[in-house]
């Protein structure tokens, strides 16, 4: 407690004057070959944007092809490949890396007052190991595509004559470049915990991104040595998933799942620390029931493992095994409801401003809401053989995957885009844009609930006239999913030329990342950075001066408080 | 001990100044040399976890085909020879003795010694990599491959399975070669010895070549003699050969000829059904005892378990080679020997996946 008075001491901002990590150093190689977590950070964000750009064109072709129940411009053939591609490409190359490699590698070291992750040379490697598995899906698509739907299933995969092994391989590679950032961030916070960070004041971002980071070291290897079989059953014939000498098609599926199953809270689990950081600065109140959010995500990264076998509920698993699958998979439902409605209380009461973030932030918990309660149906036995592989499933996902990482992801960026860059981007514009993608968002998969539980399959190129409506709304919601994102892309960018600088602390945020300057200098932090609780804000206030806030000494907050009820 | 080495450490690093008390080897963003030592072991044993897991679905897929298919599994018992398998158990465990030791002697500062471990536990994996090759190419020669080439024959080919699989060891050993004449020549104090661990390390694969060539003629020597038959004698006189010959492929082919015969020889009690393997269908008669349809999965998994695991050897062979160089140029020592100890680590964990496997698809008869 005493450290809690040395920083209320400090009203400082650590790093002023120095460099920052932008303008350090310059020329190409200052990039290519820099150790720095934070610019690694900067090149992971620019790599996955650009695949959520490609992922992303393809969804609009696809919804535009379903605007017709016949064929409009692609081919059954292109259709397939279109939204194999579009699976693929958003699970492997943008929604596993997004928020971990992007933004947490970035925010890890400085939100933990370090200088950097444990191992930075195996940071640099994990992002080239992107760029190379990138490039294996590039050479995937040019060599004829993919077909098999991003889930490889065999035995289609083994017969098919479109480029699996090129693709598996991407996968394996991309398995290692997420096996290298989960390495580096549970070894960065389990050894490098500075004086004063216990585990109980780190952020809860830190917390969810260390449960994720488990399931990237207990789970990847799986899909490698899947991806590893896949490959030598089409090279060499070695039979293991190929029932006609002896093997299983259905092993292929248990082992896609082991990890395919816990990859979803790989992709969830960072967008709810970011939820947990943003819903608490934007209501200036700490946030409630820490232990319980920071548990939680243990508790969904350990029960993720338990649960796989609910996509296969149609496969052929024994009955037993089915219904022991169904019971496990409401388990996890638990420690997400706690993580929610710990949000809604933190908010209860809160003096809850809608900045950018903060709207992101009542997106996600009504879109993941929807997206986890859908989950239930799904997971429940008797239902899931009549949902199974209909639209009911994707849109239960894409408002857990889209409505839920993608929506933190973006609140993610915009908080924090001006500790990142040091510009403040126009946050009217920002907000417009946010509540497009909310409205494109839910016109374009709330549709296909209805159509789910209608009965249309899911990845046909063509329907019946019946189902024209929902296909037709939810074509014209993608299309303005698909402009309010190049809304918010264009107010980011503009604030890059035009922004105005950004003060270290425009949001009144308490973790140390806004203890640093805007953006960090090279080393972080000139001195170790004092620690104190992570959501304490009664210390800061804003300063029109600065244009953000500022740590201030606290008034011996008795005499100050004590008053208060006198006076009501 | 590193606790009281640190507490040593302490009072002299706060005299110096603070850009003094980082050693050369602590990197920028570590506050000590032992939170970085933690860091890379906690580091490391997360890697091994990642390992593990790797093999697990391989492990995994043994059970189900296991559980599906026992017959496969009983089958393909006729076709591994366990001494190989267990020569290479030995092999292994050895160099684990000596990567441990040579853990020891990092931390004791013993560089001569250091070195010699290392060197020989590079040469040891280069003669488990020996035997492997050796039985690999009998497999191949025999038609003893995976399940979609799976056609036993009942008389090996004579193929130049072995000198491929040479090739690359081949080139190692003219390679290490030139660069230790090279390098002698110029009296490169780092070099010269570095090169000559790896020339070592790459002829010691022939004798891994010997090794599994001459073991299973030395078995027979002892229990073909209750057998008896015509097998004996051809291993006998082949044995002679053998001892000198390992480039020669029409001696290997001959060697895996008689390697073959020595599993008739071995394993009496299932030689009826062997006889029938090679002949096919028209001796589909004897199927209630031997099926071959699906035992061309168990070598579906035993090929992928034993190569991948072999690429694991490769792998830990780069890095061994690696602490070589930094050993003979004096990088470690009682203060620094993070390296050394987490290749250990690594080191232990293929011998031990090796240890599972051996049991596994060796002894399951």
């Amino acid at each position: 407690m005493s450290e809690s008075h040395l920083s209320t001491a400090t009203a400082h901002v650590h790093g002023h004057g120095e460099e920052d990590y932008l303008s350090c150093s310059s020329g190409w190689k200052s990039w290519a070959f820099t150790l720095d977590h934070k610019r690694i950070g900067v090149m992971y964000l620019v790599a996955i944007l650009a695949s959520f750009l490609a992922g992303g064109i393809m969804a609009l072709l696809i919804r535009l092809e379903l605007l017709l129940p016949g064929k409009f411009f692609l081919s059954e053939d292109q259709y397939n490949h279109m939204f194999t591609l579009h699976g693929a490409i958003m699970t492997f190359l943008f929604l596993i890396p997004s928020i971990p490699a992007a933004l947490g590698n970035f925010m890890v070291p400085v939100m933990l007052g370090v200088k950097d992750v444990a191992f930075p040379r195996m940071n640099l490697a994990s992002f080239y190991l992107w760029i190379g598995g990138a490039i294996f899906f590039l050479a995937a698509v040019i060599l004829g595509g993919l077909d098999t739907g991003w889930t490889f299933y065999t035995p289609y995969s083994t017969t098919t004559n479109t480029s699996v092994i090129t693709a598996s391989l991407g996968v394996f590679i991309l398995g290692f470049s997420s096996i290298f950032t989960g390495l580096n961030f549970l070894v960065t916070i389990n050894m490098m915990r500075p004086a004063g960070m216990t585990w109980f004041r780190m952020p809860l971002f830190l917390w969810s991104l260390y449960a994720t980071s488990i399931i990237q070291i207990l789970a990847t290897p799986v899909i490698g040595i899947t991806g590893l079989l896949l490959i030598a059953e089409r090279a060499l014939g070695i039979g293991i998933f190929d029932p006609a000498r002896g093997g299983d098609p259905v092993l292929f599926q248990h082992f896609f799942w082991f990890y395919s199953h816990p990859a979803v809270y790989i992709m969830i689990l960072p967008a709810m620390g970011i939820i947990s950081e943003m819903v608490s600065t934007f209501s200036r109140k700490p946030i409630f029931g820490y232990r319980f959010i920071a548990y939680s995500s243990i508790a969904i990264a350990l029960l993720g493992f338990l649960v796989w076998g609910h996509h296969m509920f149609v496969s052929g698993q024994s009955p037993l095994a089915a219904m022991m699958f169904s019971a496990l998979t409401f388990s996890v439902s638990i420690p997400s409801a706690i993580k929610v409605f710990n949000w809604l209380s933190t908010m209860y009461k809160g003096s809850v401003s809608l900045e950018t973030p903060m709207c992101y932030t009542l997106s996600f918990i009504f879109l993941f809401g929807i997206g986890g309660l859908t989950g239930l149906f799904l997971g429940a036995l008797a239902t899931d053989v009549h949902l199974h592989d209909t639209y009911f499933v994707v849109a239960h996902f894409h408002y857990v995957m889209m409505g839920g990482t993608l929506i933190a992801f973006l609140g993610g960026l915009h908080y924090w885009w001006p500790k990142m860059f040091g510009k403040m981007y126009n946050e009217n514009l920002a907000r417009i844009a946010c509540l497009i993608i909310f409205v494109g968002f839910n016109a374009t998969f709330f549709p296909q609930f209805i159509l789910g539980s209608r009965g249309m399959p899911r990845r046909y190129a063509k329907y019946d006239p019946e189902f024209q409506i929902f296909h037709q709304f939810s074509t014209f919601g993608a299309l303005l999913l698909g402009a309010g994102l190049f809304l918010s892309a264009g107010v980011l960018l503009h604030s890059l030329l035009r922004g105005r600088r950004a003060p270290a602390n425009p949001w009144g945020g308490s973790t140390l990342e806004w203890k640093c300057s805007s953006p960090p200098p090279h080393h972080n932090f000139d001195w170790p950075p004092v620690v104190t609780e992570p959501y304490h804000y009664d210390h800061i206030q804003y300063d029109p001066k600065e244009g953000g806030y500022v740590e201030v000494e606290e008034v011996a907050p008795d005499p100050d408080d004590a008053p208060l009820p006198v006076k009501h | 001990m590193s606790d009281s080495s640190s507490v040593v450490a302490e009072p002299s690093a706060t005299s110096h100044h603070h850009s003094d008390d980082h050693p050369r080897f602590l990197a920028h963003h570590f506050g000590s040399p032992q939170q970085q030592f933690d860091a890379g072991k906690f580091g490391m044993w997360l890697f091994l976890i990642t390992e593990v897991l790797f093999f697990s679905g391989l492990f995994c897929a043994y059970a189900v085909y296991r559980s599906t298919h026992p017959e496969a599994f009983a089958n393909a018992d006729r076709y591994l020879d366990s001494t190989l398998g267990a020569t290479n158990t030995a092999v292994l465990i050895f160099s684990s003795l000596t990567m441990a030791w040579a853990v020891r002697a990092a931390q004791l500062g013993q560089k001569t010694l250091l070195i010699r471990l290392l060197t020989i536990t590079l040469m040891c994996a280069s003669i488990f990599l020996g035997v492997k090759a050796v039985e690999y190419s009998h497999k191949w020669d025999l038609g003893i491959l995976w399940a979609s080439q799976f056609n036993p024959k009942d008389h090996a080919a004579h193929s130049p399975a072995l000198l491929v699989l040479s090739i690359p060891a081949i080139l190692a050993t003219m390679i290490t070669g030139v660069a230790f004449a090279v390098s002698r020549a110029k009296k490169s104090p780092i070099a010269a010895p570095f090169w000559f661990c790896l020339l070592l390390t790459s002829v010691a694969f022939f004798g891994g070549v010997g090794l599994g060539t001459m073991v299973p003629v030395i078995e027979e020597s002892f229990t073909g003699v209750k057998h008896g038959g015509d097998h004996e004698e051809s291993h006998s006189e082949q044995g002679g050969d053998r001892s000198h010959g390992h480039d020669e492929h029409a001696n290997v082919a001959q060697g895996t000829d008689a390697h073959a015969g020595h599993s008739h020889a071995a394993e009496s009690q299932v030689s009826e059904p062997q006889a029938s393997i090679g002949n096919g269908p028209s001796h589909l008669l004897g199927q209630a005892e031997f099926d071959p349809t699906y035992t061309g999965i168990f070598f579906s998994i035993y090929y992928v378990m034993t190569g991948l695991h072999a690429i694991h050897i490769l792998a830990g062979m780069g890095t061994i080679a690696w602490l070589v160089w930094r050993s003979i140029r004096g990088d470690f020592g009682p203060d620094y020997f993070g390296p050394v100890d987490y290749v250990g680590l690594y080191w232990h964990l293929v011998d031990l996946i090796w240890i599972y496997l051996f049991p596994l698809l060796y002894l399951i008869g």
